[in-house]
């Protein structure tokens, strides 16, 4: 599996991409060529990316499934939710607390399943003569046991096989469980996300959206206290980022309505609606919620990054030209400047250490793009960047929305038809959206990674273990970023890996802070001694002639 | 602030819902078994979430790259059938990844469908897609039967059906399965069949797999693993020491059907006299005599025993895991005198409350203790609630518990996520003991350093 090849140096973009798909079968070999392109360093000139396809059989791949998109991503960091995995056990004992996603309940009496692993454990019998009655049996369960304000249910490939009908199921026990306890309101929703479902996570993001959307968002009408509210989407919480954002949002006197969906509740799912503005970190795994909310409340949505002390600051000002008041805009400021000073000495030590060096980051659906940001304040270089299981807009921006084919595999998954809500939709925030936009804040928008990219890198979809491990050959690269699944083998190499879901043990690395500590980190990984151990003296030195002299 | 905050002391009868699981699913298990024969990649025939959870926790227990591939079903494929999926894949590992052996495990995607491995695979060698001196073989492990141990299990049978033969030459060497234990385990197993001075065929061996060392250059297949030759010789040893009755029993049989290889299952060689019998086992089967070496590593569990016992005396132990692992560490802790009052497996199977009754009744169990096969650890908590005990044995997962309710933990078993040892420091045989004794006594003692009056503090344990 070692082919020996040219160093780097002399190869161009082009030739790395022949060798990447050099060794595959025909077919694989013309599919992959189209997932592997290199940048050109300007919007208007990206190529077109071949992405959100299946991954060829026998391919070691690093996607997961639309389960794990659904259940692991975007509601298993939610607190309060008792999450019910229908299906046999796998899949609920692998996605039960794997994540790093905390979760801070405000006080021992708040609800909080997460450490909590629920499943109907089917076995054949199950399956044989289907699941139904079993759902239903643990619903009654969960409900007895906990009373809490939400039940939700989440199917796993053999489900969806035998046809259990897991909507009926939930839309009966919530009428039956309400109706015995009228005070008590509990809600119960389910998610069709078998894991064959679409062709990675991305699937289950989408499955997840339209549920928390059609069940939860809207639920309560009563807003929360406080001036300039708007919603984060597409932020997890792991290693703390999210307490990190909602420090800066009170000291700038933002108020969060809710996160979707790090140290998340669902209460506050349910009034998200109320907010002024929805704010997007992760575009692939939640922009159908904020243009859903925009369709039904007319809510504004714009993408917001607070990975990178920069487009941290920067997008902390967006928010601030959004309400426009001048309060806000000055309290922002204070707090940019309270916290720049400590990112700059942090700069200035570490900086010269990373500067120069290189990087490659194969992850998710935003953060092989969002931590190019901070690499670059460290000075170091992104050779090479791609998505895990996203789709061309994140690639090369949301204009080329409108030519993206839908396969049958997307088809697949719904698009819900969502219609403005007359009495709850806010008409104001279209004219504030049309001003802003005028004055050239946009709206709406995510410009995607490719055209951030320095020309004659490369972008890469659905990265394979075959071809990260030629790249580590051809690059040697200075750092590797991506998932537990692909870091050892890397690190085996003698390249330190960072894990970019995760963060390994690490994190927060949102906001100021996070940055210092991403800093931080990225200067241990690089510069550790441990990677100068890796030969052993003696076969850096062979000769046995000189024999040792004991005088 | 408590972390299982919602589990009451009132016990309440459930029959739906599993809370806090004590087992996983079959696939993973497979996975494990197959990394243990040289040059192979396992191959998960599902869609390819299963694979991708199974290799991230097996890579979080190792710390080790694990690779496998997967049949990456889509809808199409879930409707039709996965035939199609399974022989482009195997054309393509070969191809690309060029192992020797594929090792191909179902999931409960494929088996809800009805995939036949065996025709897929009889396909595959038709449609020459498997090269001249290169092997497919399989199991089915449908993860609604059993647990992950039947997993393992299926593809030990399913290494064993795949290589070896009737009828073949006799070697006069033992074939040894080690059951789901550690590498480091397997590696120690080894060591002290040689010192017994038998030759011997141990498969599946992960020693050197899942545990490969850094020396800056990445091998998808390391030198390390059952190797296929002598996996082609398994039919023609003159005997099986199977270890652990739930992982290794049913091959073990598998091999005395079919190859009329006899076989002895013992539990796994955790604990002095289980070790003891694994040791007396090898020298009936080899003929050997016990070398002094081994009497004085035995010399040393007795000697730690011995010299401790007051602090394992009478502490009761909640334990949670897989029934091969159970049986022997509860007949351990008995023989330390101590008390495991909780017990719990979620792998299902019949045998398994009869063997621990056996051990109690044996080594005169003085109080009485609970039992549930099937059961979870939300169960397990809640019996420590209303019986507290001095001692958790079980996963990674028991840290909820053991953190609310300040109780020592030892992590055993599987996955462990959160600690560093199970790959390099074998938990069977004689040294395996003592490393058990230390970490149990550790725990104990680290507490009472932590939490004796200042006037109670001893220098001196
Ligand atoms: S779908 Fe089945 S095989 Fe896959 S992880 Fe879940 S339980 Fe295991
Ligand atoms: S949902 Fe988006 S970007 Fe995400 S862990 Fe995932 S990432 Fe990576």
């Amino acid at each position: 599996m070692s082919t020996k090849t040219k160093k780097r140096k002399e190869l161009t973009p082009d030739e790395v991409r022949q060798e990447l798909i050099k060794k595959y079968p025909p077919k694989v070999a013309r599919k992959r060529a189209k997932q592997i392109q290199v940048n050109t360093g300007e919007e208007a000139s990206t190529p077109e990316i071949l992405s959100n396809v299946r991954t060829i059989p026998g391919i070691i791949t690093m996607r997961g499934c639309s389960y794990a998109g659904c259940k692991g991503v975007v509601l298993g960091p939610t607190r309060d939710i008792v999450n019910i995995t229908h299906g046999p056990i796998g899949c609920g004992f692998y996605s039960w607390l794997t994540r790093r996603n905390q979760t801070q309940p405000p006080t021992e009496e708040h609800e909080n399943f997460l450490p909590y692993c629920f499943s109907t454990d089917m076995n054949e019998n199950d399956i044989v003569f289907g699941g139904m009655n079993k759902l239903r049996q643990a619903i009654r369960e969960a409900y007895d046991l906990f009373k809490p304000r939400a039940i939700a249910v989440f199917s796993t490939c053999p489900v969806g096989l035998i046809g259990d009908d897991v909507h009926a199921v939930a839309r009966e026990m919530k009428e039956t469980l309400n109706k015995e306890d009228p005070n008590h309101f509990v809600n119960v929703f389910a998610f069709s996300c078998e894991g064959y479902k679409g062709v990675s996570q991305s699937a289950g993001h989408h499955i997840a959206n339209n549920q928390i959307f059609t069940h939860v968002i809207g639920h309560n009408d009563e807003p929360k206290e406080g001036k300039y509210k708007i919603n984060v989407l597409g932020e997890y919480n792991i290693g703390g980022d999210a307490f990190v954002i909602e420090d800066l949002f009170e000291r700038c006197g933002l108020t969060l309505v809710s996160t979707f969906s790090g140290n998340s509740s669902i209460y506050d799912f349910e009034r998200a609606h109320t907010a002024d503005l929805n704010t997007i970190m992760c575009h692939r795994s939640i922009n159908y919620v904020a243009e859903m909310m925009e369709k039904k409340f007319g809510i504004p949505w714009f993408k917001v990054n607070f990975i990178g002390a920069v487009e941290t600051a920067k997008s902390l000002r967006k928010i601030a030209q959004y309400f426009g008041d001048k309060e806000l805009i000055e309290r922002v400021e204070k707090v940019i400047a309270e916290e720049m000073p400590a990112v700059e000495a942090a700069l200035a030590e570490i900086k010269p250490r990373t500067a120069g060096k290189t990087a490659m980051l194969f992850v998710g659906g935003s953060r092989a793009h969002h931590y190019q940001d901070l690499f670059k304040e460290m000075g170091m270089k992104t050779l090479a960047a791609g998505y895990e299981f996203a789709h061309r807009d994140d690639y090369e921006g949301r204009r080329v929305i409108p030519s993206i084919q839908v396969d049958a595999d997307s088809r697949n998954i719904e698009e819900l038809d969502v219609h403005k809500d007359d009495a709850r939709y806010k008409e104001s925030y279209e004219a504030r959206k049309k001003a802003l936009e005028a004055e050239g804040c946009e709206f709406s928008d995510y410009k995607g990674m490719m055209p951030e990219m320095e020309k004659d890198t490369l972008s890469i979809d659905d990265l394979n273990q075959f071809e990260a491990d030629k790249l580590i050959e051809l690059y040697k690269p200075d750092i590797f970023c991506a998932g537990i699944k692909e870091k050892f083998s890397i690190q085996k190499c003698g390249v330190p890996m960072k894990q970019l879901h995760s963060y390994d043990s690490g994190g927060p690395y949102a906001g100021f802070k996070g940055a210092i500590n991403f800093y931080k980190e990225i200067d241990r990984l690089v510069n550790s001694k441990v990677w100068s151990f890796v030969k052993a003296p003696w076969s850096t030195n062979p000769e046995l002639q000189a024999t040792y002299n004991w005088e | 602030m408590t972390l299982l905050r919602h589990t009451p002391k009132d016990i309440t009868e459930r029959s739906a819902l599993t809370i806090n699981p004590a087992k996983t699913c079959q696939p993973i298990g497979a996975m494990y078994a197959a990394l243990g024969v040289r040059g192979c990649l396992p191959h998960s025939h599902g869609s390819q979430g299963c694979c991708a959870y199974h290799r991230s926790t097996l890579t979080r227990h190792y710390k080790d790259p694990i690779s496998a591939g997967t049949s990456s079903f889509t809808e199409g494929a879930s409707v039709f059938g996965g035939q199609a999926n399974l022989l482009q894949a195997i054309q393509n590992i070969f191809t690309i990844y060029e192992p020797d052996v594929i090792a191909v495990h179902t999931t409960c995607l494929s088996e809800t469908i009805g995939d036949d491995l065996n025709q897929i695979a009889d396909k595959a060698q038709q449609e020459g897609k498997v090269p001249e001196g290169k092997y497919v073989i399989h199991a089915s492990t449908p993860s609604y039967v059993g647990s992950h141990v039947t997993g393992f299990s299926n593809m030990c049978t399913g290494i064993a059906k795949g290589f070896g033969r009737k009828d073949t030459p006799k070697t006069g060497k033992i074939n040894i399965l080690p059951g789901w234990v550690e590498p480091s385990d397997m590696e120690e197993i080894k060591r002290l069949t040689s010192m017994m001075d038998l030759k011997y065929i141990l498969f599946p061996d992960t020693s050197g797999v899942v545990n490969a060392p850094l020396l800056g250059e990445y091998h998808m297949f390391p030198d390390a693993g059952a190797k296929i030759e002598d996996l082609k010789e398994i039919g023609g040893s003159k005997g099986t020491v199977a270890l652990g009755e739930t992982a290794s029993g049913p091959t073990a049989r598998y091999m005395d059907t079919e190859f009329k290889v006899p076989c002895t299952v013992l539990p796994l060689p955790i604990g002095l006299r289980a070790t003891d019998r694994f040791i007396d086992t090898l020298r009936k089967v080899g003929g050997r005599n016990v070398p002094a070496v081994i009497d004085n590593e035995r010399g040393l569990v007795v000697d730690f025993m011995s010299d401790m016992h007051q602090y394992f005396h009478g502490k009761k132990v909640a334990l949670w895991g897989d029934p091969d692992q159970l049986v022997s560490l509860v007949e351990f802790l008995r023989d330390l005198d101590m008390l495991p009052v909780h017990i719990v497996t979620g792998t299902p199977g019949k045998t398994f409350e009869k063997r621990i009754a056996a051990i109690m009744e044996e080594t005169k169990m003085p109080v009485p203790y609970k039992l549930k096969v099937g059961g979870d650890m939300f169960l397990m908590h809640q019996w420590i609630k209303n019986e507290p005990v001095d001692l958790l044995i079980g996963n990674t997962y028991g840290k909820y518990i053991a953190r609310d309710e300040n109780i020592p933990f030892v992590r055993h078993g599987f996955p462990i996520l959160d600690r560093q040892g199970h790959q390099y420091f074998p938990t069977v045989g004689y040294k395996g003991a003592l490393r058990l004794m230390e970490m149990i006594l550790n725990v104990f003692l680290d507490k009472a350093d932590r939490e004796s009056p200042e006037a109670k503090l001893e220098l001196v344990y």
